[in-house]
């Protein structure tokens, strides 16, 4: 018998084994559904695969009888813009302080406790700031994902930056080059990579902040959309939404790292 | 003329000495190699040529003006690791410098004079027998031919002095006779002044036209650290193995080889 350390699966194996898993998780799901709806026609909690189908198609291909939008669209166009704005706006801001900070003592000096502080207020803490200076609009929306993930952005980054050995620097000096020229030909095209990385990192938090805010104060999303279907114990909605948003964050976070892959192809080669 | 004088040069960190009394005149297109056992500070002395630290006490002219405080173009440089950028090409490493020096806002070259940079650059990926990795990653290329992209990288800009710390030192021996070679050739072919570091004896006396072999000459046996070293031998080099054993004492030889081992 071989070490459980030294045994891996063949690739068929291997498949079936990440299988199992989901399997076992949506069989679990079937049988206490069943258990329940035996007992109470009416149960909410566990409700049949049919239900949730029926619900889907109401919320993406049917018209709202109020709004005559079709909801789950609306939402996750919504979600997704501010998601989206808050990681860029997060990512210019991260990537201009990281590399500064990282490189140029005088702004390390500067700015690196004050960071430090800044990454330990509590990012909800400060939600009913938001919505009192930028009212309940997307502003304060993008500027909690904003707030939230900056500080891990700026720290990481300034590390990676930081990290670059000395020698890189040096050399670059000796084939004349100033400070800017080292940040756009030495230091920026290497933490690019660390920039996308650290934001795939970021996308679990951005989530987070984005899904509390659109809880507490939206008109669509699928944040508000969970958090407004709640009072009806709607089961069959809050599912399948709660599964389209983890589609989404595993596209999003695949699709960084294919764009890593391929704008970066440096960071995966020898 | 003379390219390098030194007059009583001091480096301390703190209050314990690393280098002491250094006095020395290099002439313009010398190769000297420095050799000491470790923690010597002839990695220091180095530095200090590069700028990279400044001498405690005393200066560092190049020919007679002093030294400038920070690295730049006039004097080129290649560690032992980490001196090519692995996010660039081994053509767009060589043709770095050139750029950093015509475009200095965007550090970028467009048009007829990125063509004029390229086609220069290509001279020294060839003149350095890289040509068939031209469009290849560092991290693609084995040591050797890592560090000739380095001198390339360092040499494309003419510098006068050319700095090298244990450039060969990583490379397997074999490896390490082609890059003697090259850079002998490059060296004659140029005419800048270089200094060398290595832990190789051989090496220094091989390649050199001036061994410099630094050492503590003075010793308090309760205090190890209270005095720094300073160059103890200044010896002719390119000169056949048995000559130079003659020229080096043996006690010295043997607390390098311990050193290196």
């Amino acid at each position: 018998m071989r070490r459980l350390i030294n045994r891996r699966p063949a690739r068929a194996t291997g498949i079936y084994l990440a299988a199992l898993p989901f399997v076992l998780l949506i069989a679990a799901y079937l049988a206490g559904s069943a258990a329940r709806l035996a007992e109470n026609p009416n149960d909410k909690l566990l409700p049949a695969f049919d239900t949730i189908g029926d619900a889907i198609w109401r919320m993406a291909a049917m018209e709202d009888v109020r709004s005559g939008d079709i909801l789950l669209w609306v939402d996750t166009a919504a979600s997704l813009e501010r998601l989206l704005t808050g990681l860029m706006v997060a990512g210019l801001v991260g990537l201009a302080f990281g590399i500064t900070i990282g490189l140029i003592p005088l702004v390390r000096a500067t700015l690196s406790p004050f960071v430090g502080m800044l990454s330990m207020i509590p990012p909800l803490a400060v939600l009913p700031i938001l919505f009192i200076v930028f009212g309940l609009g997307e502003l304060s929306k993008v500027m909690l994902i904003v707030i939230g993930i900056t500080p891990f952005l700026i720290r990481e980054l300034a590390g990676r930056t930081a990290e670059l050995p000395g020698e890189q620097l040096i050399k670059a000096q000796t084939l004349g080059a100033g400070t800017w020229q080292i940040i756009a030909r030495v230091v920026l095209p290497q933490i690019m990579p660390r920039l996308i990385g650290a934001l795939r990192l970021a996308l679990g938090p951005a989530w987070l902040f984005l899904i509390a805010a659109e809880a507490i104060a939206a008109t669509d999303g699928l944040g508000y959309r969970i958090f407004l279907v709640r009072r009806y114990l709607a089961m069959d909605i809050i599912l399948p939404y709660v599964a389209w948003i983890t589609f989404l964050a595993f596209m999003l976070d695949w699709l960084l790292g294919k764009l890593s892959a391929k704008a970066y192809a440096w960071t995966h080669t020898g | 003329m003379s390219a390098v004088t030194i007059d009583n040069l001091w480096k301390s960190y703190g209050d314990r000495p690393v280098l002491e009394r250094i006095a020395l005149e290099v002439e313009t297109g010398a190769f000297c190699t420095l050799v000491g056992p470790s923690g010597c500070g002839k990695t220091t002395f180095l530095r200090m040529l590069l700028s990279q630290e400044r001498p405690t006490r005393g200066h560092i002219l190049v020919d007679d003006k002093p030294l400038p405080p920070e690295p730049g173009p006039d004097r080129g440089v290649v560690f032992q690791r980490y001196s090519v950028f692995p996010h660039l090409t081994v053509l767009q490493n060589v043709v770095l410098g050139l750029e950093f020096r015509h475009a200095p806002l965007l550090g970028r070259l467009f048009g007829a004079a990125r063509r004029r940079a390229l086609e220069e650059a290509e001279r020294w990926v060839e003149a350095v027998g890289l040509a068939r990795s031209r469009d290849a990653y560092p991290a693609q290329l084995s040591g050797g031919m890592q560090q000739r992209l380095a001198i390339a990288q360092a040499l494309i800009l003419k510098p006068r002095l050319l700095l090298l710390d244990e450039p060969f030192g990583a490379l397997d021996p074999g490896i390490r006779a082609d890059m003697h070679v090259l850079i002998r050739r490059l060296w004659q072919e140029e005419g800048m002044t270089v200094f060398m570091v290595t832990h190789d004896i051989r090496e220094a006396f091989g390649l050199g036209t001036r061994v410099l072999a630094f050492d503590k000459v003075r010793h308090d046996p309760q205090a190890p650290d209270a005095y720094g070293a300073t160059i103890t031998y200044d010896l002719p080099g390119r000169t056949p193995g048995s000559e130079a054993d003659a020229l080096i004492p043996v006690h010295y030889r043997r607390r390098l080889e311990q050193s290196a081992a």
